[in-house]
Formats: C-alpha cells, sequence, structure tokens
C-alpha cells in the first residue's frame, strides 16, 4: 500500500527553522508579496534585505503570526503561524519594528513583568547584562536613550529564552555607534544558539552579522546567499584603481594591463581586474621600474552594497 | 491563569500610579470638583429629594469618580499603549488575550473604588455627609456594577479612536455633557423633560442615581435600585459586544 502522506520539508531537513513556500499577499489589487521561498536553518543569522515597500514587514508578520497570508505554505517551528497558539509563542521572541517601551516601569519591571508570561524564562539580571543595561535596571523606560529602549526590546524578546529571535529593522535611526553595539548584542545571540530572522535595509548590517542573505524586491526574492557570494559577487571583477603622475597615460601601461582600463581621466585610472593578484603584480613591477610610488593604488571587490543597488534598482 | 491576571494588573497599576497625568484626572479632577460644587452650593436643600448639598454633591462626584478611575483611565491608556505598539508586543507573547484585558479591567475597577473612597471621606470629614451603614451593599455593589460596564464602554469607545492625542478631548467631550444632564453637576430636575429623558438613556444617570439613592437618609433596605443596575448591565453588554468585535491590538494609525 502506498505510502499517502507528502514527507513535508522539515522532517527531510529538520534543521529547518522556518520554511517558506510560494508564500503570496494581497492587499486589493497590490501584491505585496508575490511567491517567494525562505528556509531558515537553527542556529543560523538570516539577514532579509529589502528597500521600503519591498515587502519585508508584509513577510515577516506572516512568520510572526500578527498578519494572514493570501496563498502559500508556511512553517514556523514546525507550526503554521496563522494558526499559533500560545504554546508557539513561547518558544519565539519579537522584536517589533515600532514599539515603545512600557510606560512607568523600570526595566527590571518590564523584564519581571514579560518573564511572567513564559513557562522558563531566562534569569532576569543576567539578560539584563547580556544587553548592556546593567547601570540602566533602576532607571524608567522613560528615561533611557533611543538606542537603550532598543535593547530593552531585544532583552523583552530574548526573556522567554525563545529558539526563534525576529528583528524587524533593529537599528534603523540609531547612529553609528549605536548601531556598532546594538550589533555586538545581535553577534551575542548567535553564542546563544538562537536562530535569528533580521530584515534591515542596511548592506553592512547584513554584511557584519548574516550568515545568509535573501534580498526581496517588489515582493519577490530577487538574490539569496551569503554575504560573499550574493548576487554572484565572488565571481565579480575587482576595481583597481591608481592615479599616474602629469604626462603619463594610460596608453603607456603595459600591454596586458591595457585592455583592462575601465576609465582614464586625469590620470585617474580604473582598472577592471578578474586575476587581480596577477594584475597587480603587474602593475607594481611595471610602476616599480619607472620609479612610481602609485600612493593611493586601492583594490576592491564590488561591495555588498553595490550588489545589491544593481539587484533592487533592476526592479524598481 | 488567575495568578497571570494579578500579576498582569500589579504591573499595570504600577504603570498608572506612577502617571502624573492619570493621577490628575482620575483622582485629583474628581476632588476638585467635590470641592468646588460643595463650597458653591453649601448647605442649601437642593434636588428632588430635598437634601442638604453635600448630601446630593457627594454621591453624584462618587459616581463622576467611579468614570474616570475606570472608564477615562481605561480609554486613555489603552489607546495610547495600542498605538505605541506596547499591546502589540504583549501579543508576541504567550500571555493570553483575556489575561491583558481582565488584567488591565482589574486595576480600572480598583481604582475606581479608591477613588470613591476618597470622595466618600472627604465628604464625611470636610462635609459631614453620614456615610451609609445599612445601605453600603448598595453603594458597593452599584459601584462595582457601574465601574464595570464603564470599563466595557472603554474598550468599545477605544476602538473608536485612532490616535492616542485624540483619545483625552474624545473623553471629556463625550462625559461633560452627561455629566451635566445626568445629575452629577446641577440637580437635573432643573432641566427641561425632554433632556431629562434624552439622560435616563444614558449610564451616568443610573449609576450617579443608583448612588444617589444609597446615600439618601430616607432609604431603608439595602439601598440597591434593581432598575437602574439593570440598565448598566444592558450598557455593559453593548459595550462588551463592541470591544469583542472590533478591538484590535495593532496600531491602527500607522496602517490606515
Amino acid at each position: 500500500m502506498p505510502d499517502l502522506r507528502r514527507a513535508g520539508d522539515d522532517e527531510l531537513t529538520p534543521d529547518a527553522v522556518i520554511s517558506v513556500r510560494g508564500l503570496r499577499k494581497s492587499y486589493g489589487d497590490v501584491e505585496a508579496v508575490a511567491g517567494i521561498d525562505l528556509k531558515v536553518s537553527r542556529g543560523e543569522i538570516f539577514a532579509f534585505l529589502g528597500p521600503n515597500g519591498a515587502g519585508k514587514t508584509t513577510t515577516v508578520e506572516i512568520l510572526e503570526g500578527f498578519r494572514t497570508r493570501s496563498a502559500g505554505e508556511v512553517s514556523v517551528l514546525g507550526v503554521d503561524p496563522a494558526r499559533a497558539g500560545g504554546a508557539w509563542r513561547d518558544r519565539v521572541g519579537v522584536v517589533l519594528q515600532e514599539s515603545q517601551p512600557e510606560t512607568g516601569l523600570t526595566v527590571r519591571e518590564c523584564l519581571r513583568l514579560y518573564a511572567g508570561y513564559y513557562s522558563a524564562p531566562r534569569d532576569i539580571s543576567e539578560t539584563i547584562a547580556l544587553v548592556g543595561l546593567d547601570g540602566k535596571a533602576g532607571d524608567l523606560t522613560e528615561q533611557l536613550s533611543g538606542g537603550q529602549r532598543r535593547r530593552l526590546d531585544v532583552a523583552l524578546a530574548l526573556i522567554g529564552d525563545p529558539e526563534l529571535i525576529f528583528l524587524d529593522e533593529p537599528t534603523t535611526g540609531f547612529d553609528p555607534s549605536a548601531r556598532r553595539n546594538a550589533w555586538g548584542v545581535i553577534a551575542g545571540l548567535r553564542e546563544l544558539g538562537k536562530t535569528v530572522f533580521l530584515t534591515t535595509h542596511y548592506m553592512d548590517e547584513a554584511e557584519n552579522l548574516a550568515d545568509r542573505i535573501a534580498v526581496i524586491a517588489k515582493g519577490r526574492i530577487v538574490a539569496e546567499g551569503t554575504p560573499e557570494t550574493l548576487g554572484g559577487r565572488e565571481r565579480m571583477a575587482a576595481l583597481v584603481r591608481f592615479t599616474l603622475p602629469d604626462g603619463l597615460g594610460a596608453d603607456g601601461l603595459p600591454e596586458a594591463l591595457r585592455g583592462l582600463v575601465r576609465s582614464a581621466a586625469n590620470g585617474r585610472v580604473t582598472l577592471e581586474s578578474r586575476r587581480p593578484l596577477a594584475d597587480v603584480k603587474t602593475l607594481a613591477e611595471w610602476a616599480l621600474e619607472r620609479g612610481l610610488d602609485l600612493p593611493d593604488l586601492d583594490v576592491r571587490r564590488p561591495s555588498l552594497e553595490d550588489v545589491y543597488l544593481e539587484l533592487t534598482e533592476e526592479r524598481a | 491563569m488567575i495568578g497571570l491576571v494579578a500579576h498582569q494588573a500589579r504591573f499595570d497599576l504600577l504603570s498608572f500610579v506612577r502617571n502624573r497625568q492619570a493621577r490628575f484626572f482620575t483622582l485629583v479632577l474628581p476632588i476638585l470638583f467635590l470641592v468646588i460644587f460643595v463650597s458653591v452650593f453649601g448647605n442649601d436643600r437642593i434636588g428632588p429629594q430635598h437634601v442638604k448639598a453635600s448630601t446630593y454633591y457627594v454621591p453624584g462626584l462618587a459616581a463622576l469618580g467611579v468614570i474616570a478611575g475606570s472608564f477615562v483611565n481605561l480609554v486613555i491608556s489603552i489607546t495610547a499603549q495600542r498605538e505605541a505598539g506596547i499591546l502589540k508586543r504583549r501579543r508576541s507573547t504567550p500571555v493570553p488575550a483575556w489575561v491583558l484585558i481582565a488584567g488591565r479591567a482589574l486595576v480600572a475597577i480598583v481604582v475606581a473604588l479608591a477613588v470613591m473612597t476618597v470622595l466618600l471621606l472627604i465628604g464625611r470629614f470636610a462635609y459631614g455627609v453620614r456615610l451609609p451603614a445599612e445601605t453600603l451593599p448598595g453603594v458597593v455593589l452599584t459601584a462595582i456594577v457601574g465601574a464595570v460596564t464603564f470599563c466595557c464602554l472603554g474598550y468599545a469607545l477605544s476602538t473608536a479612536i485612532r490616535s492616542a492625542d485624540a483619545a483625552q478631548p474624545m473623553v471629556q467631550a463625550i462625559m461633560l455633557p452627561l455629566y451635566f444632564i445626568s445629575g452629577v453637576f446641577i440637580p437635573n430636575v432643573s432641566l427641561p423633560h425632554w433632556l431629562q429623558d434624552v439622560a435616563k438613556v444614558f449610564p451616568v444617570q443610573h449609576l450617579a442615581g443608583g448612588l444617589r439613592h444609597a446615600f439618601d437618609p430616607a432609604t431603608h433596605g439595602v439601598g440597591i435600585v434593581w432598575s437602574d443596575l439593570g440598565v448598566l448591565g444592558l450598557w455593559a453588554a453593548v459595550g462588551l459586544v463592541i470591544a469583542l468585535t472590533r478591538f484590535v491590538w495593532t496600531p491602527v494609525a500607522a496602517t490606515g
């Protein structure tokens, strides 16, 4: 007798914490999410990247169980979030994109309130220390800075000791040093073995934190990969840039390099190189023979930002 | 689960007590009204029962205190919490929705009874209003039914308010005219009949009337007016139905 049960992907890959197939969400005629697939494995920091209005928040709110979907299959921790209850929420932590702290309570009181909601909460003092609010435990939330409030949000999402944490644009509006601090906290979640689903529109944030990245634009996934390989980045040419002294043009460069010149204006030369090490060696030998130093020599692979802008602008 | 309601109520109460605006509108303002009205009208004999002004005003303003503690306080705080994403974040945890609602309503009822008690004590010691011993069950039961009713109405009204800034003016715009026509500020026998009939439809009149009956020196027995409680119960049911069908946990202003 044939086995009529279809083996779900969760059984085949027990490490999948989030698994999404053919997810769609329409508002009237507008399709905010136009059929996406996602897979997030246990213990990874997954960055979900896209411009404002690309469908990021809609997707994450469906995964969090705050919105219903129009079509598709969604499994988060083996459960459909649209039908999930308290037992599921006990295993999930959420940092919302926009939420203000509880009013009239201290940091410690907020955590005590939330700890009461969960079956097996973490230690309160330890959680406060984890997000770096040790010195602020007795302060009312109204006295916290924007960055400190966000850390309190993270602490509240962690207090239930969840397996999976959603962070929706956790550093939007931060100054650079507050962002660095927040990144330290998020990287610390990896040490705790948590799975993190991070949405952001900051490229450097994804590059610094994520194990894997998916880029969404106009409701579709346009690229997926590690920060190193996203959008074919590892196969793209490197840019070699330098300035030649007055009187020396790009046509004076060695034969092997002349074909690589992408631009040369006012002595400022940019080469496009697929073999950067060999090409730079050729350039260096040529320059040293002539007693040139090329002090502004710069070799750069396309940044993740370049890749991202290319991916999202094509669709915009 | 009952323990969780107490847990929630404890922190909601802490948050209320630390909020200066909430303290003013729920406790200081009713006391100010009491002092002003009794001072102005002194010890004239007024009202349909022809009692001393202070005996008339204390139960009427006790009704206002109950409404301030439950309705006003509740509408303003839950609208603000909803729009700030606080309710949404709480709902991202395993805490059941009814625990959040019951915990907050419990605080509103406790605060309402506390405000009423303060007003009664001021009436007793500053203005010599006799506190009813025999009709005490009527005072307490009417106040509790009133507080529960205005909690239900508070949750219902919050569904019609889109921003935290609009909550305070909206609540006052609804309640001030009702206080005037329901005999809280002025004895409503001096109002035209049609306006008295309008007042009879709304719950404020029945809360104030029920309390006033219990305070009337001429009242004997437990001091419960079942018809007033019945109207309050109907309003509670209406409020509950609206709240159950329309209440949302996520901000409404942002999503439009």
